[in-house]
């Protein structure tokens, strides 16, 4: 069996190449901050965390949700209002934004997953629309001016989170357990039933799969590890606003996947840092950011549709499947 | 080796859709131990009926009931569970996914190995010596590492059967397992359906009228929605109805 050998003998290289890669990357983070504006660092792994949340659901599942922002920004808020005004420590405070960006998961998933396609994503939308009105009008959230001078306190009590580099390195921290947390889901046994169900709905339930558990379970795990992105951000920027909740934030993370690469593990963080990249230096330019990244979202879609880290991967195996 | 005890009976069956009566008063009812094919010309209704009896279609009127329990309200996936398993007609594998995988997939719900998503992938590595067995019995063990999709289309019905097979089901409903497939492969799937059937109920919709009277032990004809015959095949072949229903493309 000459085809079946090729696949097998490509997997171990795959795999050596990966792990190296994977390597040289968290080095780079390592040395990061001492070459690059840590705070630019720490909002492109916030949002790298938050695609690669979101990438669970459409890339792993199938499911475009259009309405994430709900659980980044409310994460935020959480977050803010529990170190703000409870006076949590910094940690706990995150982990509550998580926790409520799950149940808030809950609620949209289990309202949306009824629903297949543009009418799911609909749904989504609208849900996190009402969300962002909420947001607008309880009182905890503060309106137009939301919640500011969020402190960052000190890290279960004795790390203090006022020096960027120790700030840097937690945020660095939570972004790599958010990410083994994303790897170890796709590739686990619940992770394959959620390939089975993308790859052929009706024949996962033909074979006994009750398929909207599965998918609600997908839906909080994404909103979860959204909220941990959200919670980060707010302790990191020290506030937490409407802007994390608004449909534009929704369709920012959708465009982070895309252009990085749907279905692959590390493609949405590359897609979050080049969007943001994009956005920080050429804010001071003239030339106007949404115009170019429109441009190049138009490129990608035309040119290479599997993202930046999919055609990237595409590359070495087909290269592999040749050399063998 | 056939009892009389039927395992799956239908009353009644009718499936209208805006108007149109694909399925219309249909009472059928399949014996434990047997192989009973459905036949019947194009847009006869067959597929419709298998929908209705895997839940994937819900009835307009009429009952089902399958080892005395009633199923007609019941979801699909929880059809399954009971042990009536069905196969499409379009072949309904997971294409991107190893022939091991597929079979795996299927081995998972059963062994309590679906919802665990805080372990590895090698958790599974437990279900490898069963699905290699199912994989070995219908003849693609030396495929066992290619993602299904590139598997020719008698290999991939042969991998929708080891899938199906893996449950363990008590009765099978196979959506013409032989469609599109040549001569070879025909005799393959044969043997094997045989096989399966001899401690399984199979409830079968099949073309091939060669196969039907080779292997069924009951055939229901069905046309225009309607049951016209039912009985064993040199009877409901020789029933001037069914000639005609059929003819030009009837069998000899």
């Amino acid at each position: 069996m000459t085809v079946e050998t090729q696949y097998l003998s490509a997997q171990p290289k795959l795999r050596a190449t990966t792990t190296v890669l994977g390597a040289i990357a968290i080095a780079a983070l390592l040395v990061a901050p001492f070459v690059v504006y840590p705070i630019f660092l720490m909002s492109v792994l916030c949002f790298a965390l938050f695609a690669c949340a979101f990438n669970l659901l459409i890339g792993y599942v199938g499911l475009l949700s259009f309405g994430h922002a709900t659980f980044f920004g409310g994460a935020a808020y959480f977050t803010a209002h529990a170190v703000k005004v409870w006076g949590w420590e910094p940690l706990s405070g995150i982990l509550l934004g998580a926790a409520g960006a799950a149940a808030l998961g809950f609620v949209v998933g289990f309202l949306a997953i009824r629903r297949q396609g543009i009418y799911f994503a609909m749904i989504t939308l609208a849900l996190g629309q009402m969300f962002a009105f909420i947001c607008l009008q309880v009182p905890f959230t503060h309106g137009e001016d939301g919640i500011q001078g969020v402190p960052r306190g000190h890290l279960l009590g004795f790390i203090d989170l006022n020096e960027p580099l120790a700030m840097y390195y937690v945020t660095l921290a939570i972004f790599l357990f958010g990410f083994f947390a994303i790897w170890r889901i796709v590739n686990s046994p619940f992770g394959n039933i959620l390939k089975a169900i993308r790859e052929n709905e009706r024949r996962a339930v033909s074979l006994g799969y009750r398929v909207d558990r599965y998918k609600l379970g997908a839906f909080v795990m994404s909103a979860a590890l959204a909220g941990l992105a959200g919670g980060t951000k707010a302790i990191v920027f020290q506030f937490a606003t409407l802007t994390d909740v608004q449909w534009q934030m929704s369709g920012e993370v959708i465009l982070m996947t895309l252009l990085g690469g749907i279905g692959t593990l590390v493609g949405p963080a590359i897609g979050a840092g080049l969007v943001l990249a994009l956005q920080n230096y050429l804010a001071a330019s003239d030339f106007p950011v949404t115009v170019l990244i429109g441009i190049i979202f138009v490129v990608c879609v035309l040119l290479f549709r599997r993202g930046i880290a999919g055609e990237v991967m595409e590359f070495f195996k087909t290269r592999f499947n040749r050399s063998t | 080796m056939a009892s009389t005890q039927p395992i799956l009976s239908a009353t009644g069956l009718t499936m209208e859709f805006r108007g149109f009566v694909a399925v219309k008063n249909v009472t059928l009812s399949v014996d434990e131990g047997t192989i009973h094919a459905l036949i019947g010309p194009n847009g006869a209704g067959k597929t419709t009926v298998f929908n209705l009896l895997t839940k994937f279609l819900t009835p307009t009127r009429g009952q089902i009931v399958y080892r005395g329990a009633d199923i007609t309200a019941m979801k699909p996936a929880e059809v399954a569970r009971l042990g009536l398993v069905r196969s499409f007609q379009i072949s309904a594998v997971f294409p991107h996914l190893t022939v091991l995988d597929n079979v795996r997939i299927a081995l998972q719900r059963p062994s309590n190995l679906a919802t665990q998503f805080w372990r590895p992938l090698s958790a599974l590595s437990g279900l490898d010596d069963r699905a290699m067995e199912l994989i070995e019995a219908v003849g693609l063990r030396a495929y066992a590492h290619l993602p299904a999709v590139e598997l020719s289309y008698g290999r991939k019905r042969a991998l929708e059967i080891a899938t199906t097979l893996a449950l363990d089901p008590a009765m099978l409903l196979l959506d013409e397992p032989m469609a599109g497939m040549g001569h070879e492969d025909i005799g393959r799937i044969s043997d094997l359906i045989r096989r399966i059937a001899q401690n399984r109920t199979v409830l079968m919709v099949e073309h091939n009228l060669n196969v039907v009277s080779d292997l069924c032990d009951r055939v229901t004809v069905l046309a225009r929605g309607e049951i016209l015959a039912d009985g064993s095949y040199d009877a409901v072949s020789a029933d001037p109805r069914v000639r005609e229903a059929y003819m030009g493309t009837e069998h000899e």
